[in-house]
Formats: structure tokens, C-alpha cells, sequence
């Protein structure tokens, strides 16, 4: 019996890089196959010519035997193949059932769709309604209609591009429920992520890549994690290392913070409450969309709030601007890297300058001296191994994990008494990761009180010295990390607040 | 004071004809917007279409052949704003001015030796006598056909946006042409459409002014009205049946303001003449405040260039 | 087919050559217009660019040459700084105008006194503050209200012209002018007139603050904190906002200082060049001064050579009217041709022409 999809020889260049050289693999019928590999390797340009959005520039694809050669995602859903996208392709201002029928090739009207829609939600324990906007549901709603979207059509391959990110542990369990039951069914799936306990979990078969470059195969079920690690990574891992804490006085406090932020759809913070001592490191997890970047527009000074209810070093900052904050050492790195953490179209001497213009002394009389802020940028590029062909490059033509090494780097060398970071290795390559979160626990070892905010449990549980979760908006008891385990943190994230869980 | 100078049928009769410019132009700029583009040009298709409707009418002698070149000439020059924008990706903001400044001087460069002329006048329809009904027959059985065209578009317009497929896209295009994109849709050919009766219904707008409202042609005889047509959209908040409350709210006005001054009333000319501007403006103030954080409806993707990386 | 590819920096060569590349295409397409009109090209782009500073009445004309070039970059340089910053005052010419009434105002109130010294300044003064009141309309509604300032600021400039006309018809009007619209001529009234300061060269008080303007412009962007927070901000809000610039208060300065410096303009303007209060007083410098903001590049410098440029086409404009029949309005829609040029090339600086096949379907 051939196979569903098999793909030979696949290449595709952009100036500059190559994103897929001479891939070749194949997926049987039923099958959960794996596509695994870093951030940069080339994963979604990969999916991306299966599903007609790319075009490759050499190689070939069979689909149930036949030639496949997608000229647009139109033709690859006729064909049979669906897409459940990582950034969702979703409309805020449209209901479900409009983005259900956006999604689909010859979509009934709109009764029709919308009782079909119920029908499958539910056969597949994925309720959903179909008259509501888009903008009112969670993360985990949206990734339904998303799915739903998909399972309307029949698909013979379903194409799941890192589907568990937005998810609570509890939301990933009714997700692998349906995939296996999609499976049983006889549909093929193809599971792309770099989780590796996810993919040993539900994966038949596992392709990893490298740089592009298809490196090895694997049964991920009798693989262990730390080989499947060898190989996505190519080099061993150092893992960074903890000195035992030792704790001063609370240098960062929040007291009953609400905030209601301008033109924000999420949800506003819910009388937040926390400390953070000097030498701690404090995580805060939980899913997307939860209020994490209005914490951090807290603490930063982008919004505002009772002067009492944000206190540093004792002292009630509520009502100062980032500037002021910034001069009594409460720091903060945000996520997002390009718009927010840096200027995209600005230089790294620039950015290097918006955030460290008054601790590194460049500003005098009102007139910025730009060799100090060179002077600067170099320091950070040098100190934190930016790979860049120098100061006067724009900030956006630096790879993510580059930025990002350069936006946390620029906080971290101006000797912040407190500093908040937001998702400190989004979307970076698994050794320079190590280095961000070196640079964090050297940092509290050193005596500064760190706030980490991140949605990828593994990175909290390696550095953090406490925990505590965030949901709707709402922040729950903060537990020393070494007490926790997984189940509890699941439902620390999933809602269950503060006396809950100490009384399960 | 005394209104007994002004007839109330007559005023609302006439109201309707003088919001029809903005009725159309207007509701053109909605579907722009609700593609996700903003082009700030209406005043300079508007007043493009003017001349080319009034040069057509004047060299062929019908009214029909002229009101259809407004609609050409206007859309002529959406597609170079369509060009710009989304083929070489330029700022919609200043695109959109440099629409309005170069439709300003092609037109005083085009209408120049058509200043003191007049065009033959187009008949109004009359329904079968109905128009010989008191109050409604006025108002609502005896106007030039655009009138009824401009209301039918609304109504197209409505109806497109809300129940058609295209419609959807065109909306999805706007809120999120990234998404739309990936799924498959062409982010460029609905845009390029849209403009597109964008550019023919402020066209239409303008030879509506030129042909039947004035009627000759002066230098900058849309005197803001495509300004006024982008705040009626803001007004509107996306909406079509609002697009038309809010043309007819500022006619209403406009035509007020006339009547006032024709009944001589002690209220410098000045200040009447301005009032449309000043109140057009305080709706404005109204509206956003209302709406708190002003974004309220308005498409996500609106302004925002489009580059397929891929 | 071809197609863009985004550079990774954005091209600095490529931000020098574009108005330049713009200029020339502006001129062959300006060409090919004038010869529709029937006039010839080459004659016409002879005329308007090139008589007016070396040919047979260039001592004439190298003087309009500042006068009309004087309120070009001081307008431009207050638009481009907002511009930068992504707030859009595109209502310059009812600041023009308003600057210009309140100056007049001053002068007429104080008419027939000989006291220069206390006159002309307090005249700037007024038209400062008048162009700069009249721009905080705009400003404070979006900030309090969150209003559109493109729409306000627009809407507000047909306000301004019924203001204008009112003023020349009523308060302002000249008592001794046997019932004709129009003030006082600023230009008698030794105290209050905007003279030319050096013989035949077209400099005025006027053309001197738009030197300065240009000066503080440039140290303001390059090396002033606000001025890199103008950038940031025009660049990325939400950076911005982060570095700790209070977009409130940008706004309002941006507003402010575009609608000062069209005030200034609008001031020097009547009390000079133009030297009386009329109803035709604005002739669209407030709007020809976005397309200067733009061939300038938002630069400082760059608007210098703009205004110079954009004056010279005003000049040859009427020459070429004189000498040719060529219409005024051939001239407006040529510097609108020159914007779309401009606008359309400016691709360039941040992407690069492939010719190819596509890459995405």
C-alpha cells in the first residue's frame, strides 16, 4: 500500500538562508508523524509548501500515490489536507461560524454550517458555539474553532503546527483525546512541535530536522527524550546551574493591583498580589493571553496604577513612568521583541538607547552623546554573543533568539536592582536559551530580585526559586518551585485559585 | 426667529439631494475601509470625477454618458492610489493626501476651458403622479435617479458585506489579512477591488455635484466634502445603514444653513457657512469619546501595509 | 514576474536617490502632460526649472525664489516632525491662516504707531500663538477624546478660510479703502511691515526663522532626547511607550510646534509678501508643505532642498503661465505627480526588485 503523503527531495531557498534542503519523508495512513526541530529549522516553510502557501524550488510530493503539487491552500483542502496554524488564522471581528466557512472550500450556509458545527464539536468533545465573536473566546476556544474548522472538511492529513503552546496541561489532554480519536478514525496527522514528551506521547513516527536538513528518523516511543534532544540540537546541552539562594528583603511588591489597560481585549488584572525578596526568582506561568503583558505593563510603568500598590525597595512607585522607574533599578524586558522591546527599523545603537539612555549615562542637558550609546551596544553584543554584523544593523534584520539575546542583555547590564522578563527565551535556539537563563540566575545570585514570566513550564521549573500562576487575570498563592509537581501546577494554570489548591 | 420662510417638505426634499454626493462617496470609503485601507483621496476622486462627468456631459450632451465617465475618471485614479499602496506598498496616509492635492490641480488643469458652461439638466423621475402627493410625493417620488441609486447602493452594500461569501472575505481581508492570506484568499485583488468602488462611487459622488446639485464646474467645488464623507465613515462606525444617517444629518445641516441665509437671518454668513465643518467635527468629538478607546469597530488591519513573506 | 523582497537594513543610498529619481520621472511624465496640453516639453521643463535661476530674468526671480520658499520649509519642517512621529496634521493652512489674522490683528490694533520695536515682536508673537491655538484644537481632542486629528485638523482649515473671510469683511477691513474687502496694507505701516532685508535677494524675517527652524530641526532629531522619541515613536508606539514617552504629551508638542511654525508663516506672509489681510490671502503653502515634508524625506536638510525645489516650480510655474499659457493648475497637479513618484519609489528604500518566479502562490 503506498503512502499518504510522501515527500522526496524537498528544497527551498530565501536569500541568505536556506530553509529546506533535499527533505525527504513520509506519512502512512492513520498515522501521527512527528516533525521535530528548533526554532529556525525550518519546520514551517516545510508545512507551509505541503499545504500550498510556499512554493518549492525543487523536489517533489506524491499524494496517495499521485502527483501533488499545491498552487494554493484552496487546492490542498480540495486535495484533503487541513491546517491548524500556530498563530491562529482567525477574525476577532467575525463569529465562528464565519471563520468556520473562511476556512472552507464549498461552505453550506449559514444554518446548515452552524448546526454541522455543533454536530462535530461535540462528537469530538470540543464544545463550541457558533454565533460568538471570536474575540470573546480564550486561546484554547479559538485553537477548537480552528480544529473544527478543519475536521468539517474531511481531511485526509491534518496538519497541527506547534497546537499545545496555548494550552493548559488539562486542555492538552482533551486535545490528545480527539487526535486519537481522529486517528482511529484513519486520519493522518502531522504533529509539528520541539516538545519532546508531547511527541513520545502520541507520535508514531518522528522526522527531525536540522538547519533545513532532514537528520534522522525515530521511533519517538522507544526513544528517550535525551536522544531525541542529540539529535534536534546537534551539540550537548550545558545546563545551567543554580547556586543555592539565599534570600534578603522583599525589593519588589505588588498589592492588590487591578488594571484595566487602554485597548486591550484580554483581560485585565484581578487584585495581584505578590513579593519578590532580593536573590529570588520568581516565575509566573500560565497560558497566553492571561494578563502576562499587563503584568509586565505594571511593573514596567506603561500602565499606571495607586501609587501604593507598586512598591520598590519600600518605596510606593504606582504612579511613575518607566523613566523614573528605570532610575530606582526596576527594569523589565518585554515579549514582545520587535515593536515593543525594541524599534524594528532602528539601529541596535538606537535600541540600545531607549532603554538604557539614563543608567548608562548617555543623555546630558537634554542631548544624547550616541558613542556612549555605540559604546553600549557593543558591550551588550560582546557580553551576550549577539550574532550581528554590527551596531549600525536595524534591529528586525537580527534572528530572533539574536534580539532577544540583545533586548534581555540590555536590561541585564545595567545592573537592574529588580528585574521583570517576559517569556526570556521565545522562540530561541536551545544554547542560547541556556545562556538567557545562566544570565538570570547569575543575576539573582548576584543579589537582584528577578520576576520571570513564561509560558514554558520547563524554563520556571529550572530557574525559579517560587511559583505562582496567572489566569483571567486572576494570580494565584505563590509555592516554593521545589514543593510543586506537574498535576498541581496544571491546576495552579488551569484556574483552580489559590485556597483550592492548598486544601486538594 | 421666524421659520415660516422655510418649508419643511421642500428642506427635506432638498436635503436628500444635497447628501447624495456624500451618501456615495462615503459608502464607497466604507468598503475601502472594511478591506483594511484607508484612502484619504476621497476629496481628490471626488473632484476628478466632478470634471470628468461635467467634460463628458458637455462634449456628448447626455447626462448618463457623463455620470459614468465621473465614475471612470475617479476610478482611474483609485487605481493608482490601489498601485502605490498595495503593489509598491507605500504609506496609505500620505498616498491618500497626494491624491487629494494632484485630483485637486488635474482637475482646475482639466476643467479650465469649461468654467462658464452648463450642462443640460437630467430629468428627475416622477412616478406615475405619485410625485403630485402632498409632503411624501416631494420627498419621495420626485428625485433624480441617483438619489435612488445612492439609497439601492447602501442597501447593496449591506446586504454585500452581511450575506455574501465576498463579502466575508472582503471583512476577514480587513481584520486580519495575514490569516486570510494563509488561508488562501488574495489580500491584493480584494483590495484592488475595493478601491476600486471606492474610487467609482466617489466619482459618481462628484458628477452628482457637478451635473445636478451646481450645476457647472468651479476649482475646488467639492469644498471638502470627500473629508466630510471619511468622517461620516468614523460616524458610521463601519456600519452602512448609519453611513446614510450621517450623510443626511450634515446635508441637513448644509441645506439649513442655506435656507437661513436666504431668509436673511441675523447670524453672520460666515458663521453658517462654517457650521457644517464645526458640527461635522463635534459628532466626530461625540462618537470617539463615546467609544472610550475610539478604535471601537474599526477594521484591524486598517492602514496597515501588506507583504507576503512567505 | 516581478517581485519585492524585504532587506534586512533599510537602504541608506537608495534614501538619497529616490527624490532625485523622483524628480527626473516627475519630469519626463510633467513632459509628456504639458505636451497633451500642447505646449513642448522641452520648452516647458526649460521654463520652469531652469529659466527662473539662470536665464535672461533670473535676477527676478532668484529673489521669489526665498520668498516663496521661505513659508514652504517653515511649514514643512513643524509637519515633518509630526509626520515622523506618526500624527498627522494635515490642517497647516488653516494655522497659515489663522497666524496671519492674529499678527494682522496686532499690527492694525497698534496702526498708526511707530514703535517697530514693540510691534513686529509682539506680531510674531501673536502669529505664533495663534497658528499654535489653532493646531492644539486638533491636539487636545485626540488626546482627551481620542479624535481623528487628520479629519479635525482638515475640517478645520474650511473654518479657518470662513474666519478669513469674515475678518476681510468685517473686523479688519481697511476704513479708509472705500468699502473694498481686504485690511490695511502691512507693507505701508513702517512699524509692522516684514521688509526684505538685503536687496533683491527675497529674504525676509520669514526666510530667517525657516533657517533657523531648519537648524533647530536638525539638532532636535539627531542628537535631542525628544527628538529621538519622535522617532521612536513614529517607528513603533508601543517601543515608545516603553522607553517612557508620554504619547499625550508628543502629540500635543508635535501639534504644537507644526502649528506654531505655520503661524510664524502665516504672519510673515501677510505682513510681507503678500501685505494685507484678504479673502484669496492663503494660496495652499499649508498643503504644498506636505508634499516639501515628504521630498524632503522628514528631513531637516533634505526639506531645505525641498521647499527650494517645490518654490522653483511655483516660479517657473508662472513664467511658464506668462511666457507659454501654460495654466497655474498644471503646476498643482505636477507637484501632486511628484508625491506619487516619490511615494512609489520610496519601496526601494526598504525593499529590493526581484525579477523572477514568485515565491508564494
Amino acid at each position: 500500500m503506498t503512502a499518504l503523503l510522501e515527500v522526496t527531495g524537498l528544497t527551498k531557498a530565501y536569500p541568505g538562508v536556506v530553509a529546506n534542503s533535499d527533505v525527504s519523508f513520509s506519512i502512512e495512513r492513520g498515522e501521527v508523524h512527528a516533525l521535530l526541530g528548533e526554532n529556525g529549522a525550518g519546520k514551517s516553510t516545510l508545512v507551509k509548501m505541503v499545504y500550498g502557501l510556499v512554493r518549492p524550488d525543487s523536489g517533489r510530493m506524491a499524494l496517495s500515490g499521485s502527483g501533488y503539487a499545491p498552487s494554493s491552500p484552496q487546492h490542498a483542502r480540495r486535495a484533503g489536507i487541513a491546517m491548524v496554524f500556530q498563530h491562529f488564522s482567525l477574525f476577532d471581528a467575525l463569529d465562528v461560524a464565519e471563520n468556520v466557512a473562511l476556512g472552507m472550500e464549498n461552505a453550506p450556509s449559514k444554518n446548515v454550517l452552524s448546526s454541522r458545527i455543533r454536530d462535530v464539536s461535540e462528537r469530538y468533545g470540543l464544545p463550541l458555539k457558533p454565533d460568538r465573536l471570536i474575540r470573546d473566546l480564550s486561546a484554547g476556544e479559538r485553537q477548537r474553532v480552528e480544529i473544527v474548522r478543519c475536521l468539517l472538511q474531511d481531511p485526509k492529513l491534518l496538519i497541527m503546527d506547534e497546537p499545545t503552546s496555548v494550552l493548559t496541561p488539562q486542555e492538552v489532554g482533551i486535545l490528545f483525546k480527539t487526535l486519537a480519536k481522529l486517528q482511529s478514525e484513519g486520519t493522518s496527522i502531522l504533529y509539528i512541535s520541539h516538545k519532546l514528551e508531547e511527541i513520545r506521547r502520541i507520535c508514531d513516527e518522528a522526522t527531525i530536522l536540522r538547519l533545513g536538513k532532514v537528520v534522522g528518523t525515530a521511533d519517538p516511543k522507544s526513544t528517550s527524550a535525551r536522544d531525541l534532544a542529540a539529535m534536534m540540537v546537534g551539540e550537548q546541552l550545558k545546563v545551567p546551574t543554580a547556586q543555592d539562594p539565599s534570600f534578603g528583603p522583599v525589593a519588589l511588591e505588588l498589592r492588590g493591583v487591578s488594571a484595566t489597560p487602554p485597548g486591550a481585549i484580554g483581560p485585565a488584572l484581578k487584585s495581584i498580589s505578590l513579593r519578590v525578596r532580593k536573590g529570588e526568582i520568581l516565575g509566573v506561568g500560565g497560558v497566553a493571553g492571561n494578563g502576562q503583558d499587563e503584568l509586565l505593563g505594571v511593573l514596567s510603568g506603561e500602565i499606571r496604577s495607586a501609587p501604593e500598590s507598586v512598591r520598590l525597595n519600600g518605596a510606593s512607585i504606582g504612579k511613575l513612568d518607566p523613566v523614573a522607574r528605570r532610575r530606582l533599578g526596576l527594569l523589565t524586558a518585554p515579549e514582545e521583541r520587535l515593536g515593543h522591546a525594541a524599534a524594528p527599523n532602528m539601529s541596535l545603537t538606537e535600541n540600545a538607547a531607549l532603554s538604557g539612555w539614563l543608567r548608562q549615562g548617555m543623555v546630558r542637558r537634554s542631548l544624547i552623546d550616541w558613542r556612549k550609546a555605540k559604546a553600549f551596544a557593543e558591550s551588550v553584543i560582546a557580553t551576550f554573543d549577539v550574532r550581528t554584523p554590527g551596531t549600525e544593523t536595524a534591529a528586525r534584520s537580527l534572528s530572533g533568539g539574536n534580539l532577544q539575546k540583545f533586548v534581555v542583555g540590555r536590561e541585564i547590564l545595567q545592573n537592574p536592582e529588580v528585574l521583570v522578563v517576559n517569556q526570556p527565551t521565545w522562540g530561541v535556539d536551545a544554547s542560547a536559551a541556556a545562556a538567557i537563563r545562566q544570565a538570570l540566575l547569575n543575576l539573582a545570585a548576584a543579589g537582584a530580585a528577578v520576576l520571570v514570566i513564561s509560558q514554558d513550564l520547563d524554563e520556571l521549573m529550572e530557574i525559579s526559586t517560587s511559583f505562582a500562576a496567572l489566569n483571567e487575570g486572576r494570580l494565584t498563592d505563590v509555592r516554593p518551585t521545589r514543593d510543586l509537581d506537574i498535576d498541581e501546577i496544571g491546576l495552579m494554570m488551569g484556574g483552580a485559585h489559590g485556597l483550592d489548591v492548598t486544601n486538594v | 426667529m421666524d421659520f415660516g420662510s422655510i418649508n419643511p417638505v421642500l428642506l427635506i426634499a432638498s436635503l436628500m439631494v444635497a447628501s447624495t454626493p456624500i451618501v456615495l462617496a462615503a459608502i464607497g470609503e466604507l468598503v475601502v475601509e472594511r478591506s483594511g485601507v484607508l484612502n484619504l483621496g476621497v476629496e481628490g476622486m471626488m473632484i476628478v470625477g466632478a470634471v470628468t462627468g461635467f467634460i463628458a456631459t458637455i462634449e456628448t450632451g447626455s447626462p448618463t454618458i457623463g455620470f459614468a465617465a465621473g465614475a471612470f475618471g475617479a476610478t482611474l485614479l483609485s487605481l493608482v492610489f490601489a498601485f502605490l499602496t498595495l503593489v509598491f506598498l507605500s504609506n496609505q496616509v500620505a498616498t491618500g493626501l497626494g491624491l487629494t492635492l494632484f485630483g485637486l490641480g488635474i482637475s482646475a488643469l482639466m476643467g479650465q476651458s469649461y468654467a462658464q458652461l452648463r450642462t443640460p439638466t437630467s430629468p428627475r423621475w416622477e412616478f406615475f403622479g405619485l410625485n403630485e402627493l402632498p409632503v411624501i410625493g416631494p420627498i419621495l417620488f420626485h428625485q433624480h435617479p441617483l438619489v435612488y441609486l445612492s439609497l439601492g447602493l447602501v442597501a447593496a452594500v449591506w446586504w454585500f458585506l452581511r450575506n455574501t461569501r465576498r463579502g466575508m472575505i472582503l471583512r476577514a481581508v480587513g481584520e486580519n489579512h495575514d490569516a486570510a492570506h494563509a488561508l488562501g484568499y488574495s489580500v491584493l485583488a480584494t483590495r484592488f477591488a475595493a478601491i476600486a468602488f471606492g474610487g467609482a462611487c466617489a466619482g459618481l459622488g462628484g458628477a452628482f455635484l457637478s451635473l445636478v446639485i451646481v450645476p457647472q464646474w468651479t476649482d475646488g467645488m467639492t469644498a471638502g466634502r470627500g473629508w466630510i464623507a471619511l468622517a461620516i465613515v468614523v460616524f458610521a462606525s463601519w456600519r452602512a445603514g448609519r453611513v446614510l444617517l450621517g450623510a443626511y444629518l450634515f446635508g441637513g445641516i448644509s441645506v439649513l444653513q442655506l435656507n437661513l441665509q436666504a431668509a436673511g437671518f441675523a447670524i453672520p454668513v460666515e458663521l453658517l457657512s462654517m457650521s457644517p465643518y464645526l458640527i461635522t467635527i463635534l459628532v466626530l468629538v461625540i462618537i470617539s469619546s463615546r467609544r472610550g478607546r475610539g478604535a471601537g469597530h474599526a477594521p484591524a488591519a486598517l492602514g496597515r501595509s501588506f507583504h507576503a513573506s512567505g | 514576474m516581478i517581485r519585492l523582497e524585504k532587506r534586512a537594513s533599510p537602504s541608506s543610498l537608495w534614501a538619497y536617490l529616490t527624490p532625485v529619481i523622483a524628480v527626473l520621472a516627475t519630469m519626463v511624465a510633467g513632459g509628456a502632460l504639458f505636451s497633451l496640453l500642447g505646449t513642448d516639453p522641452i520648452v516647458a521643463i526649460k521654463t520652469i526649472f531652469w529659466d527662473p535661476v539662470f536665464g535672461e530674468f533670473a535676477f527676478y526671480y532668484r529673489g521669489q525664489l526665498l520668498v516663496k520658499a521661505g513659508p514652504l520649509i517653515l511649514i514643512a519642517i513643524g509637519l515633518a516632525l509630526g509626520f515622523k512621529a506618526g500624527i498627522w496634521n494635515i490642517g497647516a493652512e488653516g494655522q497659515y491662516i489663522i497666524g496671519a489674522i492674529c499678527g494682522a490683528a496686532v499690527a492694525l490694533a497698534f496702526y498708526p504707531m511707530e514703535a517697530r520695536w514693540m510691534v513686529f515682536p509682539l506680531m510674531i508673537l501673536a502669529g505664533a500663538t495663534g497658528g499654535l491655538l489653532w493646531a492644539m484644537i486638533p491636539g487636545i481632542l485626540r488626546t482627551q477624546f481620542n479624535t481623528n486629528e487628520i479629519l479635525v485638523s482638515l475640517l478645520l482649515v474650511y473654518v479657518a478660510e470662513q474666519i478669513l473671510a469674515w475678518m476681510a469683511l468685517g473686523p479688519l477691513r481697511n476704513p479708509e479703502g472705500a468699502g473694498f474687502p481686504g485690511s490695511r496694507n502691512l507693507r505701508q505701516y513702517e512699524s509692522a511691515a516684514n521688509v526684505e532685508l538685503i536687496e533683491g535677494s527675497g529674504m525676509h524675517w520669514g526666510v530667517v526663522a525657516a533657517f533657523i527652524a531648519v537648524i533647530f530641526a536638525y539638532i532636535l532629531l539627531s542628537r535631542h532626547l525628544t527628538g529621538f522619541h519622535i522617532r521612536l515613536t513614529g517607528e513603533s508606539p508601543r517601543a515608545a511607550r516603553f522607553a517612557g514617552v508620554n504619547p499625550n504629551r508628543l502629540i500635543l508638542f508635535c501639534l504644537g510646534v507644526s502649528g506654531g511654525l505655520a503661524g510664524l508663516a502665516g504672519l510673515f506672509e501677510v505682513a510681507g509678501p503678500s501685505g494685507q489681510i484678504s479673502i484669496d490671502f492663503n494660496v495652499g503653502y499649508g498643503f504644498t508643505a506636505i508634499i516639501v515634508a515628504f521630498l524632503g524625506r522628514l528631513h531637516p536638510i533634505g526639506i531645505l532642498l525641498a521647499g527650494l525645489l517645490m518654490a522653483l516650480t511655483y516660479i517657473g510655474g508662472e513664467a511658464a503661465q506668462a511666457s507659454l499659457g501654460l495654466p497655474a493648475a498644471a503646476i498643482q497637479a505636477f507637484q501632486g505627480m511628484l508625491l506619487f513618484f516619490l511615494l512609489g519609489l520610496d519601496v526601494l528604500t526598504n525593499y529590493r526588485l526581484r525579477f523572477g518566479r514568485e515565491a508564494v502562490a
